[in-house]
């Protein structure tokens, strides 16, 4: 019989622990794929963060590290500077990459470090419970902003690729969301498209993805996505914000 | 013979470790480490290798982490309050089972201290480089030829028993000049199966973690790094011995302190104190086979240190309270003087003689 379709050969068998209706399945999917389809899962070394995603180690079939929380791009970094030739991806939550892991993902953007990084924002802290995080929405309630995020005490939100595409060292800024086929379609290639990137040696890449939390938003799954749709879009418009892949980042100036 | 030069600390530990297959280094600026930085980043990219100033301490702990797992010598240098930094990666890397060097020039402190020589650092060297159940190799050269000759060893040992290496430098070490020569040795290193390099489709995939969920396996994972110690601590403690054999006053001291507690047991000498001094090359493991040997022979140890009194722990561990040990310490920057310490053999002894 003719397969039409097949798990990737990128992910190992171990089964996933995420919440029902948690999208990082969709996104490790859409990871795991594209490195199997570019054919760069033997030199591909991938960086885990701490966080929902802390086991993606276990996951993908490529070799990985498991970084302190934040630092995946300090790491990734000595990965990839020791082994030029290989493919070095992060995998990172919101509270990983934009709070403690600020530095390192600002740093490792204006160095134009030639790595991948899958940055998931699904406003909230999971794993620990569903705190604040330096993506939650004005007014939006957690366990630590029971009356909503009040801006005058907790600030605002931080658009992370809007942040990054400042930097001369990124070649490839794109947010996307995983909320419907379509999109997800669109997610892929903008994965594809980082990934090229840096097999193509243009610089530092990033792809933002809109992501659901239906345990700690309190929400069920489609509500989660219509919540995404409805809040997280306006607030995060989806799009390319920084593209120098054509020349690569060390050309343009 | 190799050729002789005149070199400061920090760039003959810079030399050394490039001349010991060393071609990744990260670091972040501070005082007193600067020349082993810059010698690094006028070294590294003639001869193909990584120099790169990171955006922090913490940030370059984990590069070298990021490195040291792709299978790579790699290494960091700083000080004091730099090095308060980067515990948090140096944890990692332990529990993470990965080799690496970890230079510290150390000045005063706490806090920012100050940037003149100090030994403050010993207890954190030796006991508290992080959280969670872990040690570090730790070297404390007390020349600058002794300097060069272990940067080989720290890189080789920490291969072998795959665990962080440290240089425990400081300030007055980092900034001397002496003449060295460097060893024209062939470079030991040991395979890396467990490196995250790519596995090339050839092999199941590897995994750098240092997460262990289960606590009856994290236990495990512990357990089997102490047996590992113990190999360490029977096989590599590492001290010299300096007019001991009929020592009735054994001065223990390392690094810089060692230099002025060597001049100090000559002064007693000459005052006709029996003294010896006893300087453990190594910190971690203790030279604790040392300490008992003369534990019962002594009338009493002393302990100098640049520091308020941190070694003089793990020499009263060793002692077992047979013999009075006692403590004599400048800190902050300030230095001890021959005739102090010798002064302070003579109060021990009885008076001088």
């Amino acid at each position: 019989m003719a397969v039409v379709y097949q798990k990737s050969s990128m992910l190992t068998d171990a089964p996933f622990h995420y919440c029902p209706g948690c999208t990082h399945g969709i996104i490790h999917k859409l990871v795991a794929e594209v490195i199997e389809e570019l054919g760069v899962e033997g030199k591909t070394v991938g960086v885990a963060p701490v966080g929902c995603a802390v086991m993606a180690y276990d996951y993908f079939a490529c070799d990985m590290v498991e970084a302190p929380h934040g630092r995946a791009p300090a790491v990734a970094t000595g990965l990839k500077r020791a082994i030029p030739t290989n493919v070095v991806f992060t995998y990172q939550g919101d509270g990983d990459l934009a709070a403690i892991g600020t530095a390192e993902t600002v740093h490792a953007a204006t160095r134009g470090e030639n790595i991948t990084v899958i940055f998931v924002n699904n406003a909230i802290y999971g794993m620990t419970g569903g705190q604040m995080a330096p993506t939650t929405l004005p007014g939006q309630v957690t366990q630590t902003t029971p009356y909503g995020r009040d801006v005058t005490k907790a600030g605002f939100p931080v658009r992370v690729c809007e942040m990054v595409s400042t930097l001369s060292g990124v070649a490839y800024a794109e947010r996307v969301a995983v909320d419907s086929v379509p999109n997800i379609r669109k997610a892929k290639a903008a994965i594809k498209k980082a990934f090229t990137a840096q097999i193509e040696g243009k610089g530092f890449s990033i792809v933002e993805i809109l992501s659901s939390c239906p345990t700690n938003w309190g929400l069920s799954p489609v509500e989660a996505l219509e919540w995404l749709r409805q809040n997280m879009m306006p607030y995060y418009p989806l799009g390319v914000y920084q593209d120098r892949t054509e020349k690569g980042v060390f050309c343009n100036e | 013979m190799a050729e002789r030069v005149l070199m400061k600390g920090n760039e003959a530990l810079a030399e050394a470790a490039i001349r010991a297959g060393c071609r990744h280094f990260f670091g972040y600026p501070i005082t007193p480490q600067t020349e082993l930085a810059a010698y690094m980043s006028k070294k590294m990219p003639k001869i193909g290798g990584t120099y790169l100033q990171a955006e922090s301490e913490v940030a370059a702990i984990n590069m070298v982490l990021g490195a040291s797992a792709a299978g790579v010598r790699a290494m960091t240098s700083s000080s004091s309050p730099g090095i308060s930094l980067k515990t948090e990666g140096i944890s990692y890397i332990a529990g993470s089972d990965l080799p690496c060097l970890i230079v510290n020039v150390e000045r005063g402190g706490p806090g920012l201290g100050g940037i003149q020589p100090a030994q403050s650092d010993y207890w954190q060297a030796t006991r508290a480089l992080g959280h969670g159940d872990f040690h570090v190799l730790v070297f404390a050269p007390s020349s600058i030829q002794e300097l060069v000759d272990m940067v080989f060893r720290a890189f080789e040992l920490a291969e072998k028993y795959r665990m962080p290496s440290m240089i425990l430098s400081d300030g007055l070490m980092g900034q001397m000049m002496e003449p060295v020569s460097f060893p024209e040795v062939e470079v030991h290193t040991y395979d890396k199966p467990w490196a995250a390099c790519g596995h090339q489709n050839k092999r199941p995939h590897n995994v750098v973690n240092s997460l262990y969920l289960k606590p009856d396996q994290l236990e495990k994972i512990v357990r089997e790094r102490f047996a590992r110690y113990e190999i360490v601590k029977a096989e590599e403690q590492r001290a010299e011995e300096y007019l001991c054999e009929d020592a009735e006053y054994i001065v223990m001291a390392f690094g810089a302190s060692s230099r002025i507690s060597k001049s100090a047991v000559d002064i007693a000498r000459a005052k006709g104190i029996k003294a010896g001094l006893l300087r453990p090359v190594m910190l971690w493991p203790f030279p604790e086979k040392y300490v008992r040997k003369y534990a019962g022979q002594v009338k009493g140890f002393l302990s100098v240190e640049m520091n308020m009194g941190q070694m003089v722990d793990d020499i009263r561990l060793a002692v077992e309270g047979r013999v009075p040990v006692e403590f004599y310490g400048r800190t902050g920057g300030m230095i001890p003087t021959p005739a102090e310490v010798a002064e302070k053999l003579s109060a021990m002894a009885g008076g001088v003689k």
